[in-house]
């Protein structure tokens, strides 16, 4: 029987961690994912995982340990913030190069300097292309399924790529709320033990992350880019089981549509933020529409495409910033997908929530107010919002 | 082209066959007459590109080409300047 508790969106992925049967975890404390790795350790030393907990010495080890493990065929878990993600930086590449199904939750955090503890994006929008499937989840429960779903993903033959979820520090980490928690045996119905058909094995020895010479890298670069783009069907069919199996999904795995009927004034947002938005739409503007990127890496260009093909004008907001650019990572790629594709809405980028500035309501009926005077004169293209 | 996804290498001992070798613009030559046989190169090459065998009484060292990339440092450290390092010219 699945069962209902109040709980830290840290404690909902220990959960999932402890139902999805992982074999090794290992992972470095960091602010504010350090109740992950506190929970699961616990559980391994509870005899509640029956998995490997390495003790690292710094976030490059941990994903260095469970490359390794992952390689022998192991179901692994790591999970990191802001400047322990950055020290992965080299790791992750190897990880999406050797298409090892790795699974890591990463608390999203701000980068130094100067030093925030606090909520922004930057640090996992800023390894976008380092090859990983990078899903952000709006509550702790969305944060519980989808590192279950993330390991059905990760290990379907037709992606094997590495999987990152993207929760936000604080907001949800460290916020209580109700969760359920799965039933065991729908997650062994839902999730599979896993077994690759290659893995390191001394009895039939091979060689894994082997160097490859120019007649062939990019070749292999190539082949990530495909299993990207399988990824996109098989985390659709994968949010559906998980539907039929559980009872919830969020949106079509991809993408989720809030109010979009008929909206000419649509936002397309990441995370956790979009909670806000869909109570302020719901009380104050009921012809706006909402549109919740769920997965940043593959971006669903098709999804966002039909959705926002009949808006008039598109606000994106995000809580990172290309600094050079002078616009969100999102709003640029939103940019980039609507070109040529028929009418072109009015396509604005808000920049907000950088190193855990509150996105209030307050925040949220100002992005809304502009995108609907993005047509008066002088109305910009790029907005910081709450910026003394 | 269809690959092993990650670029798996099911066949043992295969970075036999690529024959780095190529990659190197001067080649080290061992002079078996100044040659003290003190194996010195054989110790410092970091490519195990230099090869021993034994004939009657001597030890005969020589280079292995297929994958020497003529850095050098079998002829650096070479106490008897038996080893002279000559361009690769094609
Ligand atoms: S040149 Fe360098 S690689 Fe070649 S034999 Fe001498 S030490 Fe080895
Ligand atoms: S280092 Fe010089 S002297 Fe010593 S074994 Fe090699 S070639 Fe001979």
């Amino acid at each position: 029987m699945p069962k209902w508790d109040v709980m830290h969106g840290s404690r909902a992925v220990a959960e999932a961690v402890r139902l999805a049967g992982v074999d090794v975890i290992a992972a470095y404390p960091i602010t504010p994912q350090t109740h992950i790795v506190e929970d699961t350790a616990k559980m391994v030393a509870d005899g509640e995982i029956k998995a490997e907990y390495v003790k690292v010495e710094s976030e490059h080890s941990a994903m260095s340990v469970v490359i390794g493990a992952c390689g022998t065929g192991a179901r692994v878990f790591t999970a990191t913030s802001s400047q322990g993600l950055a020290l992965m930086f080299e790791m992750l590449f190897v990880a999406s190069g050797m298409r090892l199904p790795v699974v890591m939750v990463n608390a999203n955090r701000a980068l130094s300097a100067p030093i925030s503890i606090w909520n922004d994006q930057q640090d996992s929008i800023s390894v976008r292309d380092s090859g990983w499937i990078q899903l952000y989840v709006e509550t702790n429960q969305e944060a519980l399924d989808t590192t279950l779903m993330a390991y059905r993903i990760a290990e379907d033959e037709r992606v094997q790529l590495p999987v990152m979820i993207c929760m936000d520090g604080f907001v949800l980490t460290h916020t209580v709320e109700p969760v359920e928690i799965p039933d065991e045996e729908d997650v062994k119905r839902f999730l599979p033990p896993y077994r690759p058909k290659v893995y390191l094995d001394p009895r039939d020895p091979m060689a894994l992350g082997p160097i490859a010479f120019p007649n062939i890298y990019m070749e292999l670069r190539n082949e990530q880019q495909k299993a990207m783009e399988q990824a996109l069907d098989v985390i659709r069919k994968v949010n559906d089981e998980f539907k039929e199996v559980f009872g919830r999904g969020y949106g079509n795995g991809l993408v989720e549509e809030f109010n979009m009927d008929g909206a000419e004034t649509v936002i397309v947002t990441i995370g956790s933020v979009a909670g806000t938005f869909k109570d302020v739409i719901e009380e104050e503007h009921p012809d706006v529409g909402l549109l919740r990127v769920k997965s940043f890496r593959p971006l669903p260009k098709d999804d966002l495409r039909r959705a926002l093909s009949k808006a008039k004008v598109v606000g994106v907001l995000e809580k990172d910033v290309s600094i050079g650019l002078g616009k969100g990572a999102l709003a640029s790629e939103v940019r980039d997908v609507m070109y040529g594709a028929g009418r072109q809405p009015r396509i604005l980028s808000f920049i907000a929530g950088l190193g855990g500035r509150d996105i209030g309501i307050d925040s949220v009926r100002e992005v809304i107010s502009r995108c609907k005077k993005a047509h008066e004169d002088g109305a910009g293209d790029v907005h910081w919002i709450d910026l003394k | 082209m269809t690959l092993p996804p990650g670029g798996v290498i099911r066949e043992m001992g295969s970075t036999r066959k690529s024959r780095t070798g190529g990659w190197r613009s001067e080649r080290p030559i061992i002079d078996m007459e100044k040659c003290i046989e003190c194996g010195s190169c054989w110790i410092f090459c970091p490519d195990n590109s230099i090869l021993v065998r034994v004939e009657g009484s001597r030890r005969i060292y020589s280079v292995d080409y297929d994958f020497c990339k003529g850095c050098g440092i079998c002829a650096n450290e070479c106490p008897s300047g038996a080893i002279t390092m000559v361009l690769e010219e094609k």
